[in-house]
């Protein structure tokens, strides 16, 4: 009973964290794009617009639910859980400090991906069920990117597997705990062998959180938006929040990769260990400020670019790194 | 194992509780929403305009060529993942005989590549 207590404290963290991300990050994308594009985003409510997400929030949940008749109900209804509860679930096997973990899996990093590579068939539902050929459209391009993008992340970050001996994002953390020749962190970002893998995670999450250059299944200028498009109140405001979530995951995923997790090798380690949530928190959030900023930066790619870039290149050149570095490491031990 | 278990659990809540709160939220929402019926609202919105023929239209062929040569790739990960981690602890007998499997898995790809499968068509 006590165990079921204190688990279920810890989704309600979890859970809180997911909303007060969606929140944050709403806001954040809309600065981060709004001064990009040299306009100033949201400024009215609140102190420079900060309360703005948050009234979206309210608006969104006192907005009228619409299903429309033509729509596949059962599926439709089903699909915001399909999309969510996986996204929240991403959230379970994250290292925040080395005594901050929701749960300490010995295959934390494939469970995470097993999460968000659920969150493809929540998508697919939406768009199908919608009765609507550009939902359908965007479903069907989500299903088939996320799928041909999921192999090219998986691979790419098997040599880390290798190297460390572990698929426990907190002893991959551990593995990148100290300093190189006294003064550079041993984040793996700086060891040549991962940076061919850095590059293809990079370009596989994005694909794999729908972020921008590769939002094919939103599009708004091809179709109208996409999976979500006869979606409303609090049903789309559950579809969306997931999107923001899975951009916060995929980032934090970076970061315990490659970016040594909650780590910092310069301060003391007593520092270090009370502030690690803190650290992993600002380290997450340049992540996602990264992809915002391709995000304005970058025009969308079309479908068949996407498709060809994922299979004939990305998955043959994991496939030889993988090799590669199996013989480095073999070699070098 | 004791902790094993105590993950497990908290894994199966994640799973309960983010099934309960979807409805919730739902139902909250509900609750607070205005609620004007009109039948024009229950069209489909689609563009804008009155939608044109049926909603589940035909789709190529491509996508499904994709979906098969993912499972084949996809088995292939599962199979991966035990081998990277014991990697360092075997020796070079088992890298020899994954390059093996790889190289029959990159065979089969080649092949698939040379009869047009990842051209999007």
């Amino acid at each position: 009973m006590n165990a079921i207590g204190i688990g279920a404290l810890k989704v309600l963290a979890a859970l809180a964290l997911m909303l007060v991300n969606g929140v944050v990050l709403i806001y954040m994308l809309r600065k981060v794009l709004g001064h990009l594009h040299l306009r100033l985003g949201p400024t009215h409510v609140g102190w420079k617009g900060t309360l703005q997400t948050t009234m979206d929030v309210l608006k969104l949940v006192t907005k009228e639910d619409i299903t429309p008749r033509a729509v596949d109900r059962w599926l439709f209804r089903l699909a915001p859980a399909m999309v969510f509860v996986p996204s929240l679930m991403a959230y379970a096997a994250l290292p925040f400090s080395d005594s901050w973990r929701i749960t300490n899996l010995d295959a934390g990093l494939l469970y995470t991906f097993t999460a968000l590579s659920i969150v493809p068939i929540g998508v697919l539902m939406a768009g199908w069920a919608s009765a609507n050929k550009w939902s359908l459209l965007g479903g069907m391009r989500a299903a088939a990117q996320q799928i041909a993008y999921e192999v090219p992340l998986l691979l790419s970050v098997l040599p880390i597997v290798m190297l460390v001996g572990s698929a426990n994002l907190g002893t991959i953390v551990e593995a990148q705990q100290g300093t190189l020749f006294g003064v550079l962190p041993r984040w793996f970002i700086l060891n040549p062998l991962f940076w061919p893998t850095f590059l293809i995670f990079v370009v596989a999450s994005l694909v794999e959180s729908n972020q921008t250059p590769f939002d094919m299944s939103e599009a708004e200028s091809e179709l109208v938006s996409g999976f979500s498009t006869e979606y409303s109140s609090m049903k789309f405001g559950l579809l969306y929040l997931s999107e923001f979530s899975n951009g916060f995951i995929i980032s934090a995923l970076g970061v315990t990769l490659f970016f040594g997790g909650w780590t910092l090798p310069w301060l003391p380690a007593p520092v270090v260990s009370a502030l690690g949530p803190l650290i992993f928190m600002i380290k997450t959030y340049i992540g996602i400020f990264v992809m915002m900023w391709i995000r304005g930066t970058y025009p969308r790619v079309r479908i068949d670019q996407v498709m060809q870039l994922g299979w004939q290149r990305l998955i043959p050149i994991s496939l030889v790194w993988i090799v590669f570095s199996g013989i480095v490491i073999k070699v070098w031990s | 194992m004791e902790g094993a278990t105590a993950d497990h659990i908290v894994l199966a809540l994640f799973v309960i509780i983010g099934a309960i709160f979807v409805p919730l939220t739902i139902t909250v929402s509900h609750i607070l929403a205005p609620s004007n019926p009109h039948p024009r609202k229950l069209d489909t919105y689609e563009c804008g305009s009155e939608p044109i023929g049926p909603p589940w239209v035909q789709f190529r062929v491509g996508y499904y060529v994709y979906a098969l040569l993912f499972v084949v790739f996809d088995i292939e990960t599962v199979f991966l993942y035990p081998w990277a981690v014991a990697f360092d602890r075997m020796g070079v007998f088992v890298l020899a005989e994954m390059v093996v499997f790889i190289a029959i898995i990159a065979a089969g790809f080649a092949y698939a590549w040379k009869e047009g499968a990842l051209r999007w068509r």
